[in-house]
């Protein structure tokens, strides 16, 4: 095959294999932070969930020998960091920015409190569909063998995006985001509805933390998050709230990120640090070019507009 | 204005509460909270020793804070002190490299200038960006942080290496002569200075000036500060300088005092544990002092904690967590009793 002598292509199947591969956390960070700022609140601890997730995950799964009673168990840890937030947040003085940043740093902390043990051991890892069995070129077989947390992902945007628009609940929770008196006039309560999506999106996002531990890159250490669960937050506003884009928006974060190995796997490595910051750059590089004077974005939940 | 007492009180209940549910975490953990307490205080203000240890953890503390504080007297919610702090810290030490053979006292002062507009410079294209195109502020530093780590990383083990550092590749030394001294006898180093008079200038600042007045409107109704007339922009942009200054001159002093050159280990979290103290302070620039304090001294019994208890490092961090999410749910309690109010003066 002609291909595989040739390193633009093997860059071009790295990239994309990458932006599967670490694109998948952005997708459940992404999804469960939207839902979330649908019901007209912001959780930046999304990315304590991340790391707790992936923390406990590993643990369950090393311990049980079942990766997804890990993931069950990461879902299970992450409902509870967002119901804190969620409860804690329900006083109109407890500001939701600053309550995100100290979860953040809370659940971080709690991580590597009981993550300390689980640094050596290895995990049973969650099983992935090799897609890409009919070629003998490896490079393709590796960027093609696709966890199954991905197809949970992708199947979960459709569902969000039908549950938002076409099913009760989905529209409560909506109009939670757009006007808290509005739902207070229908007889809703705002409160519970905030509850309950920053519980499932905290949820979300901590699965998406699973797959980080029991995937890719596939073992727990201390620095396995770094700001994937904040920089959800700015993809949520890159996709304007849709849960279709955020899809799209976390392939492109994910190629970002897998931009770096890229390059060092052909061969380049001088700008490897650098090129490590290319998820971040591109984040801000979207926020800024996505950013106007007045701070109207279309699709903006009623409730954030000041 | 703040009711002293008032913020006091619930302070210090937050505290006690903070512990309490650090008991409840320890018993859990199976371990005796008497004892974990008692290591606490030791390896915090136990003994000389201790205390001095305390200080030199508190000192970039009492400047990260402002990182936060000052941005917050005018409304934005900055949490880019550990950018702010590693950009300071690596532009104060090519400076200290590039100016080596001059007095130490002049190379130490552009340090100290150039870790402080670089730091600010950092900090005020946050609040430029918020200010003009309405990007969210806490988001865009958050970033930055992790941009100004992967340029650091990028240059030290490039192009500003340092031949002779292998494992912890860093960049050349600033020179024995130019580090910032030790007071007397005593490891802490006269940083802490630094510190303290940032604490009381911007304490002067904030509350007995005009600006620090124009900060306060401004933060709380911006409408009515563009209805008098005040150079909105100008202000919250300078509001957001200042911050960074504070946590690029924190930086500096990483490296003048401490390190002797700029490496990965400028990004230690000192910038994240500043917004803590800024929290705790509830934007009182004297009130940084003794939290900056309080949150050094838990710190630095870190390893006391690990040697007597076999508690994981991160233990610190769970407390500090614990710490953040009661002090920002004691908001709830502010002028909820009659008795802590003060009574309107009759004329």
């Amino acid at each position: 095959m002609d291909a595989s002598d040739n390193s633009l292509w093997v860059l071009l199947v790295a990239v994309i294999g990458g932006a599967i591969r670490v694109g998948t956390p952005f997708i459940f960070v992404s999804l469960g932070e939207c839902l979330t700022e649908k019901s007209g609140r912001i959780n930046l601890g999304l990315e304590g969930n991340l790391i707790m997730g992936a923390m406990s995950a590993y643990a369950v799964s090393y311990l049980t020998g079942s990766p997804w009673l890990g993931v069950l168990a990461a879902a299970g840890s992450g409902c509870i960091l967002g119901a804190v937030h969620a409860l804690l947040c329900q006083h109109p003085k407890v500001n939701d920015i600053a309550l995100g940043i100290a979860m953040m740093l809370f659940a971080t902390g709690l991580a590597f409190f009981f993550g300390k043990p689980f640094i050596q051991p290895s995990a049973p890892h969650l099983p992935s569909v090799s897609l890409g069995a009919w070629s003998d070129w490896p490079v393709l077989k590796s960027a093609l063998d696709i966890n199954l947390l991905f197809f949970v992902g992708v199947a979960l945007a459709p569902f969000i995006a039908w549950f938002l628009k076409s099913t009760r609940p989905g529209n409560r929770v909506r109009i939670a985001g757009e006007s808290a008196d509005a739902a207070l006039a229908m007889g809703l309560s705002v409160n519970r509805l905030r509850f309950f999506s920053t519980v499932v999106g905290g949820a979300m996002a901590s699965v998406g933390g699973s797959y980080l531990s029991l995937f890719y890159p596939g073992s727990w250490s201390e620095g396995l998050s770094s700001g994937q669960g904040l920089m959800a937050v700015a993809l949520v506003i890159f996709a304007r709230w849709d849960p279709i884009k955020c899809l799209y928006a976390s392939f492109l974060f994910g190629s970002a990120a897998a931009l770096g190995p890229a390059l060092q796997s052909v061969g380049v490595t001088s700008g490897y640090y650098l090129f490590n910051a290319a998820p971040y750059v591109l984040t801000l590089a979207i926020m800024i070019a996505t950013s106007n004077s007045t701070g109207t974005i279309k699709g903006l939940p009623g409730e954030f507009v000041k | 204005m703040q009711n002293l007492r008032e913020t006091w009180l619930i302070s210090l209940a937050a505290l006690f509460v903070s512990a309490a549910i650090l008991a409840v975490f320890l018993l859990a953990c199976k371990q005796s909270p008497v004892d974990v307490f008692t290591s606490l205080y030791v390896g915090a203000f136990g003994s000389w020793f201790s205390w001095q240890n305390t200080l030199v953890r508190a000192t970039p503390l009492m400047l990260t804070a402002f990182c936060t504080l000052m941005p917050a007297r005018v409304g934005y919610i900055v949490i880019g002190g550990e950018g702010a702090f590693v950009v300071g810290g690596l532009m104060a030490a090519l400076t200290g490299i590039s100016l080596q053979g001059l007095n130490a006292y002049v190379v130490l002062t552009a340090m100290l200038l150039t870790g402080a507009l670089c730091g600010g410079l950092w900090i005020l294209a946050v609040g430029a960006l918020r200010a003009f195109r309405q990007v969210n502020e806490t988001i865009s530093s958050l970033l930055l942080n992790y941009i100004a780590i992967a340029i650091l990383n990028f240059l030290v083990v490039g192009i500003l290496k340092d031949p002779a550092t292998l494992n912890n590749p860093s960049t050349a030394s600033i020179g024995d002569d130019n580090m910032l001294t030790s007071i007397g006898e005593t490891s802490i180093h006269w940083g802490i200075f630094y510190g303290l008079s940032a604490c009381v200038g911007l304490f002067v600042l904030c509350r007995l000036s005009t600006l620090g007045f124009a900060m306060d409107v401004v933060g709380g109704n911006t409408r009515a500060a563009r209805l008098v007339g005040l150079p909105l922009n100008r202000i919250i942009l300078l509001s957001c300088f200042i911050g960074g200054a504070c946590a690029g001159v924190a930086g500096m002093l990483e490296v003048a005092a401490i390190q002797g050159r700029a490496n990965s280990s400028l990004a230690a979290g000192y910038g994240y544990a500043g917004i803590l103290v800024a929290f705790l302070a509830r934007q009182n620039p004297l009130a940084v002092i003794p939290y900056a304090i309080l949150l050094g001294g838990i710190q630095a019994a870190g390893g006391l904690l690990q040697r007597n208890h076999d508690l994981p490092d991160a233990t610190t961090g769970v407390i500090q967590g614990i710490i953040f999410m009661v002090i920002l749910t004691s908001e709830i309690f502010y002028g909820r009793f009659a008795w802590l109010q003060s009574k309107p003066r009759v004329a």
